[in-house]
């Protein structure tokens, strides 16, 4: 008993000195040096963006204005590192929250220094102070122009309809030039023979028949035809726009861009392999345990994935993109080595309710690609070597195609 | 120069100049089908077909599901392999390996390099093993009778029949192979302490128990010392097979390729004689081979003992009076390399064993070469029990009997004994993972899990310790077998990793002075083994030598003898439901998916048996006493004359549809002599010709040269010495005013490899010819096995083979001279895979492009843009090209011979990193392009440049010889840049003209031009030079 006295008293004693320290040494200000800014601001993304947003209510709640809201400074870094106990604690503000989120627990960062969280803090106030604009700009995905942009579709439909209306006062004016040759003709001595030229019927009959017309028909019959069988050809096995219904509707638009969760969060393969992983349940579960209602389908989808860890039957989607198995993808190789953002390949993935297949995904797309970027050399020391022979014999910068981006036996084997 | 007069040939056919070798040698293929006859109905037929069939297919895209985990393991991601070390256990068999899994599925074996007993070397059958793991013969549950019965049944009938039969006193015995694990020894102790009347026998299908009576008379102990080759100068071989399919070969051939190897400015290597009657992967390898008779291993053994001892003035013995052709040489040798010498024998007659052990002693080479302190424990097998076991079977004395994960009703002697009287034992108990020929027979039918399931242990050699992890969740209901033992012991639930995990704890643990209990553990099981100092003293030698002789002396036989030998590719039978090793073409006589009787030229002269070009030859009726067979015959040079050779592992009736029925079991042929079960029948043997004509299917006289003597370049280690270049042959070609190498000129430009410039160096002198890359080049790339009529037409599928050549001293005038050579000739045997020209002449003639050359040195194959047209096979100079002439996935046809592309439980084995092929395209070796690529893609996420050994390709990883070395030719401090010792050009640092430095490096076919990146290193032999 008396141990545990002075254990406790020990303890109280260290508590006490800390915080006097910590008092001394930060004013519990929420700092504004821009270095610390970014420190927040990386923490926030790897720790709290899963579930807070600044400006929006997400699991949690939205966080601007937070150092404000809350009693003090130092009760959220208190609670930033245990909330349970700040709510066993019976603090009413911490108790309020606690009702109005469904008695969602916030996750303990036990490890987290008081610095941290301040820097926290920091880039969270940064944050809200920014004017609304800034934040859409920056929204991902944003700067994917649309395909076939450039003169806008108004502008289109005006041409067309000047150059018809061209081409009809081109008729007439010529149906004019004939019947003032024809009379200027008649004013002249012809012999039968001319005149017979000059007045010859034209029926539709004959002309239908002519060699000529027959001929270009044919021909335009056999080339459009030709044309429609090659295209068709090639998209065997092309399967862009390739929407499937997924036996969970999955909104990557609610997820990926209205929450803003890292695409690596859920696909951890991406960085690391060939392939990118569809997450397995128990990865919907981190945040699912808690979200139980989603934004768009309500409870229903959601239950699914309780349903599928309930009975261990794993969720069966459906594969949009697929390659041929002669052709080796490898996903680390594009994310983490050429850093390519997802978004280049799977198009503006944010926006999508419903997943497609953005890009054709044939060999001449893959081709073109790597004739066209840049390798990644920047701070890679095994490119050294090649962008030194490279910046010898070329001014241009190292394309994928200039260290064998093209060869067979990158992709097939 | 003058050394290039020997002539090459690639078996007596071409020695002979047969009219059906004639008629075919110039031809890769076959051609013996004749024109179908196509008709234009047939052609419209099938162009109807194939336009609707391809219209349909073209319509619907099928839909794919990508299905995650519910709960993804935490070291798991789809797409990236994991490695988990573990141990190959077969029997007596061992070897450290580890297991490459992708998605919880074993794909890949290899060897684990931490190990010190076996180092990294496998063999084989160890690379072949992890298709039995999905075999589709398992038993995929327990059985009683025919039934099949959950485990507590199994449990009820076997507790209730154990305890009956124990209560009424009737013996009780567990049968097994040679138990290497100390866990499963003490779960069997525990078993036979809980039944009063259980004992335990060990026995082996190929016995060394005479090695054991011979030590304990030796030694005062049963045990089979091991050994060390690396420190032997002079190696004696007495029809032992030490790198071939010996108790030790994987150690063996590791420690002897050190012996062999002249890398380095060594200029020493080791000498090795060898005395035997069949031609083995060891006598290849010998410097020098006399072949003897079986019934002569004796006389050779006493007669190098008075050699020995006269030389060294020790008392002679008396017997041993024959004369042997490099007998006093060996003998001679030995003295002069006393301490650093050995001589081992594969005989499994003691008095033969006690002989050698005396040799050995006299020459000091125990506590150098030979150590008795950490003997070998991987042949445990007891002759004389198992006989006594079968005869109580027969009396009925024995009640129960439990078949520990063996066969002996195939691979015992007395198996159809067994078989007969197994039925008079009340209880009846297999745990053999299939329905053997020994399982069919009991009424308890419990599988054991597959090696690659199961948690064990193991301690190869005294002292030395190697656990087993489970790669895979059991694909069946079976269960661990030493669960069911416990069980059956009386533990409630048993379990035996921790009961692995406790015994650790309990022997090893507090002696390692490690600090915590599951650091250690985890520490032995990420590594595999484990190593313990061993307190125990050397032994000396006491046994009795001149009794020993004596009872040697009275074996003089004239009539045919058998000598039987272990296949290297299906061994003792046990893995004989595995194609990959019926596919492997046996090392020295090329035959796949047959059983053969090998003769020597001699004997087959006389009894009228011929083989021709095309591997037709007649099927002998071999008889001894009551055992008769229908065998085909095949001439094999250096075979000794009155002796006839048989491979034990074939023959088997219940083993799946791979290998049923396929040859004859000989293992009824070895008899009890002296106290153990010898491999040899030295009299009452008769050979008949039946005149029935058969054909095998051999990859012997495939893919000829044409004559080419470049291919071989080999010397004599004297020549060696004074002349590094010895035995190299340097092709000059004129031009109008000078005579330059074929390299020089050149129509091309030449390719500059900016990145990387691959290349492979092959030491033709530590190449034991084995096979075991071959195994692990076809699980590596989904290579088709075909089966043997395919064979037949010679479209076997290997990237990778390996050519022997027998060779003779005489010249090609001399009929005389080749006919005598050709009994016992040299052989020399060179792997033989795309050479990755520089200039490679399949590119040129590709009318598709579909092979094309990279930026890195790669000869690139792109078999979805193949036509087929096969111009790249003809004009390939070394003919390593593969035509796909069927789809060999997915087809009914080869269901049979190749599982591991046509069930679903065998596709499981598949690399999912290597395209399947399909028909009508070409393949062929890619340097492993995948290891490559996922080697570059590891630095490039590293951010760093490669380093040599980033790449190891399945060839080099299998050699336990550590004859292959792939590396980056650019990178100056690689392996195979030191070892060729690349001197780039300096005006094109990356181009193709390096210098190769090392004057026994060569290229194969250098006349021709193509620059290949695969380089070869002469053989040396150590023989003297010939007096000519």
């Amino acid at each position: 008993m008396i141990r545990t006295l002075k254990n406790g008293l020990g303890r109280a004693t260290l508590l006490l000195a800390f915080v006097l320290f910590s008092a001394a040494g930060h004013s519990q200000e929420i700092p504004t040096d821009a270095a610390v800014i970014k420190e927040g601001e990386s923490l926030f993304n790897a720790n709290c963006k899963s579930c807070h947003a600044v400006k929006r209510k997400l699991v949690g709640p939205a966080l601007a204005g937070v150092e404000g809201r809350a009693p003090s400074i130092k009760w959220i870094i208190e609670w930033v590192k245990n909330p349970a106990k700040v709510i066993a604690s019976g603090d009413a503000y911490a108790v309020k929250i606690y009702e109005e989120y469904q008695k969602a627990q916030m996750t303990a960062f036990t490890g987290f220094k008081d610095d941290q969280v301040l820097a926290i803090l920091a880039y969270v106030k940064s944050e809200a102070e920014k004017p609304e604009q800034t934040v859409a700009a920056a929204q991902p995905g944003a700067a994917v122009p649309a395909a076939g942009a450039g003169i806008p579709e108004g502008y289109l439909n005006l041409i067309l309809v000047g150059m018809i209306i061209i081409l009809v006062l081109l008729v007439v004016i010529l149906g004019f030039i004939l019947t003032t040759l024809k009379k200027f003709l008649d004013q002249r001595s012809l012999t039968d023979e001319d005149k017979e030229v000059v007045h010859s019927p034209f029926t539709i009959s004959g002309t239908l028949q002519s060699p000529a017309f027959l001929f270009i028909v044919c021909f335009i019959v056999a080339a459009v035809g030709f044309k429609t069988v090659i295209d068709g050809l090639y998209t065997i096995g092309v399967q862009q726009n390739y929407e499937p219904k997924q036996p969970i509707a999955f909104s990557h638009k609610v997820h990926a861009g209205q929450y803003e969760i890292e695409c690596k969060y859920c696909h951890t393969g991406a960085a690391k392999g060939k392939s990118a992983n569809i997450p397995s349940a128990n990865v919907c579960m981190n945040c699912h345990t808690q979200i139980k209602s989603g934004t768009v389908t309500g409870e229903g989808e959601i239950a699914k994935i309780y349903a599928a860890v309930q009975n261990n039957k794993p969720i069966e989607w459906v594969r949009i993109h697929n390659l041929p198995d002669l052709a080796y993808f490898n996903h680390a190789q594009h994310v983490t080595v050429g850093n390519i953002q997802c978004q280049t390949c799977h198009g503006p993935i944010e926006q999508m309710d419903v997943v497609k297949q953005y890009s054709l995904l044939t060999m001449g797309w893959c081709i073109d690609c790597h004739r066209k970027t840049d390798v990644n050399t920047k701070g890679n020391a095994y490119y050294d070597k090649l962008v030194e022979l490279h910046g010898k014999t070329s001014k241009t910068n190292l394309k994928v195609e200039d260290i064998g981006g093209l060869e067979c036996a990158k992709c097939h084997y | 120069m003058s050394e290039q007069k020997k002539i090459y040939w690639k078996g007596l056919e071409q020695l002979r100049n047969d009219e059906s070798f004639v008629q075919h040698a110039h031809q890769e293929f076959s051609n013996d089908e004749s024109d179908p006859g196509h008709s234009r109905r047939d052609f419209l037929r099938m162009m109807g077909f194939g336009i609707s069939a391809a219209t349909l297919a073209a319509c619907e895209t099928p839909v794919r599901k990508a299905i995650p985990y519910v709960n993804k393991p935490v070291d798991i991601d789809a797409s990236i392999p994991n490695y988990y070390a573990s141990t190959y256990i077969n029997g007596g068999d061992y070897c450290s390996i580890v297991v490459k899994t992708r998605e919880g599925r074993p794909i890949k074996i290899e060897g684990n390099t931490l190990s010190s007993v076996t180092k990294g070397g496998v063999n084989a059958q160890v690379e072949a093993s992890v298709l039995s793991l999905y075999d589709d013969f398992r038993l995929r549950k327990p059985k009683l009778g025919d039934k099949a019965v959950s485990w507590e049944e199994v449990d009820k009938e076997v507790i209730g029949k154990l305890d009956a039969v124990a209560a009424a006193g009737g013996q009780i015995v567990l049968v097994s192979n040679t138990i290497i694990s100390p866990s499963t020894f003490s779960a069997i102790n525990k078993f036979t302490s809980k039944y009063g009347t259980a004992r335990h026998i060990q026995y082996d299908a190929v016995s060394s128990y005479g090695v054991l009576k011979s030590n304990e008379e030796s030694f005062g102990v049963a045990m089979i010392p091991s050994y060390d080759f690396s420190k032997a100068k002079v190696i004696v071989g007495i029809a032992c097979d030490f790198l071939g399919s010996w108790h030790g070969a994987i150690e063996a051939a590791t420690q002897y390729a050190s012996t062999r190897k002249l890398d380095d400015g060594k200029t020493e290597m080791s000498r090795h004689y060898q005395f035997e009657s069949n031609l083995s992967l060891t006598g290849a390898n010998a410097d020098y081979r006399t072949a003897i008779r079986a019934s002569q291993e004796g006389a050779v053994a006493v007669q190098l003992y008075n050699l020995v001892a006269q030389k060294l003035g020790a008392a002679t013995v008396s017997g041993g009076n024959d004369k042997f052709a490099q007998l006093e040489n060996a003998a001679n040798d030995l003295v002069a390399a006393k301490g650093a010498s050995v001589v081992v024998s594969g005989s499994n007659d003691k008095n033969i064993q006690v002989v050698v052990n005396a040799i050995n002693a006299l020459l000091g080479n125990y506590g150098t070469t030979i150590t008795t302190e950490r003997p070998a424990l991987v042949r445990k097998g007891n002759d004389e029990q198992m006989s006594s076991f079968v005869s109580d079977l027969e009396s009925g004395k024995t009640k129960a009997v439990i078949f520990y994960n063996c066969n002996p009703v195939y691979d015992h002697p007395e198996g159809e004994k067994i078989a007969k009287s197994i039925a008079k034992a009340s209880l009846t108990v297999s745990t053999a993972s299939s329905e053997d020929e020994t399982a069919s027979l009991c009424g308890v039918k419990a599988p054991d899990h597959h090696f690659l399931e199961s948690w064990n242990d193991a301690e190869p050699r005294k002292g030395s310790f190697s656990l087993s992890q489970p790669a895979i969740t059991p694909i069946f209901i079976t269960r661990q077998g030493q669960e069911s033992l416990l069980k059956w012991s009386g533990v409630e639930r048993p379990d035996y990793f921790s009961f692995v995990k406790g015994n650790w704890k309990a022997w090893f643990y507090n002696a390692s002075g490690a600090s915590d209990f599951q650091m250690f553990w985890d520490k032995c099981l990420y590594d595999g083994v484990y190593e313990t100092a061993v307190t125990s003293s050397a032994l000396k030698f006491v046994g009795n030598v001149s009794g020993a002789a004596t009872a040697l002396t009275s074996t003089a036989a004239s009539g045919l003898e058998v000598v039987i030998y272990q296949s290297y590719g299906v061994g003792t039978g046990a893995q004989a439901n595995n194609p990959l090793l019926h596919e492997l073409p046996d090392p020295i006589t090329k035959v796949v998916w047959d059983h053969v009787l090998t003769i020597s030229v001699k004997d087959a002269a006389a009894l009228g048996f011929t083989n021709d070009g095309e591997s037709n030859t007649q099927l002998a009726e071999l008889s001894v006493g009551s055992f008769k067979a229908n065998v085909p015959v095949l001439i094999q040079p250096g075979q000794a004359a009155g002796t006839i050779g048989i491979s034990v592992g074939y023959g088997r009736t219940k083993v799946g549809r791979v290998a049923e029925n396929l040859g004859v079991n000989v293992y009824p042929l070895m008899k009890m002599v002296n106290g153990s079960l010898s491999r040899a029948v030295v009299s009452g043997v008769k050979l008949t010709n039946t005149n029935a004509s058969y054909q095998i299917a051999q990859t012997q006289t495939h893919n000829t040269y044409m004559g080419r003597d470049s291919v071989i370049q080999e010397s004599v280690l004297a020549r060696f010495q004074k002349d590094p270049k010895a035995g190299r042959y340097e092709p000059a070609i004129s031009k109008w005013d000078d005579k330059v190498a074929p390299g020089t000129l050149s129509l091309w430009k030449g390719h500059d490899y900016n990145d990387h410039h691959w290349a492979m160096a092959i030491d033709l002198n530590s190449c034991t010819g084995c096979g075991s890359c071959i195994v692990a080049c076809n699980v590596e790339n989904n290579v088709a096995m075909v089966g043997k009529d395919e064979v037949i037409r010679r479209r076997e599928m290997h990237w990778l083979r390996i050519d022997r050549y027998y060779s003779s001293d005489a010249t090609v005038d001399d009929l005389r001279g080749l006919e005598v050579a050709s009994e016992n000739p040299e052989v020399v045997f060179q792997p033989m895979m795309c050479q990755h020209c520089n200039n490679a002449p399949c590119e040129t003639v590709c009318p598709v492009a579909a092979t094309t050359h990279s930026t890195e040195g790669l000869n690139q194959m792109t078999y979805n843009r193949c036509i087929g047209t096969r111009y790249c096979a003809n004009n390939c100079p070394y003919k390593v090209r593969r035509f796909n002439w069927f789809k060999y996935h997915d087809n009914q046809k080869f269901f049979e011979v190749n599982p591991a592309m046509n069930t679903d439980l065998g596709r499981m084995v598949l690399n999912p990193d290597v395209t399947v092929r399909s028909r009508g395209v070409m393949e062929k070796c890619s340097f492993c392009v995948q290891r490559i690529q996922s080697a570059k893609l590891t630095s490039k996420k590293e951010k760093r440049t490669m380093k040599d050994g980033d790449v190891v390709t399945a060839c080099q990883a299998s050699c336990a010889s550590g004859a292959i070395v792939f590396g980056d030719i650019n990178d100056a401090e690689s392996k195979i840049s030191k070892l060729l010792q690349v001197e780039k050009n300096p005006e094109r640092p990356n181009g193709i003209d390096k210098k190769i430095g090392n004057p026994r490096a060569y290229t194969v076919l250098e006349e021709v031009g193509v620059k290949p990146n695969v380089f070869y290193l002469t053989k040396i032999r150590n023989k003297e030079e010939a007096k000519a």
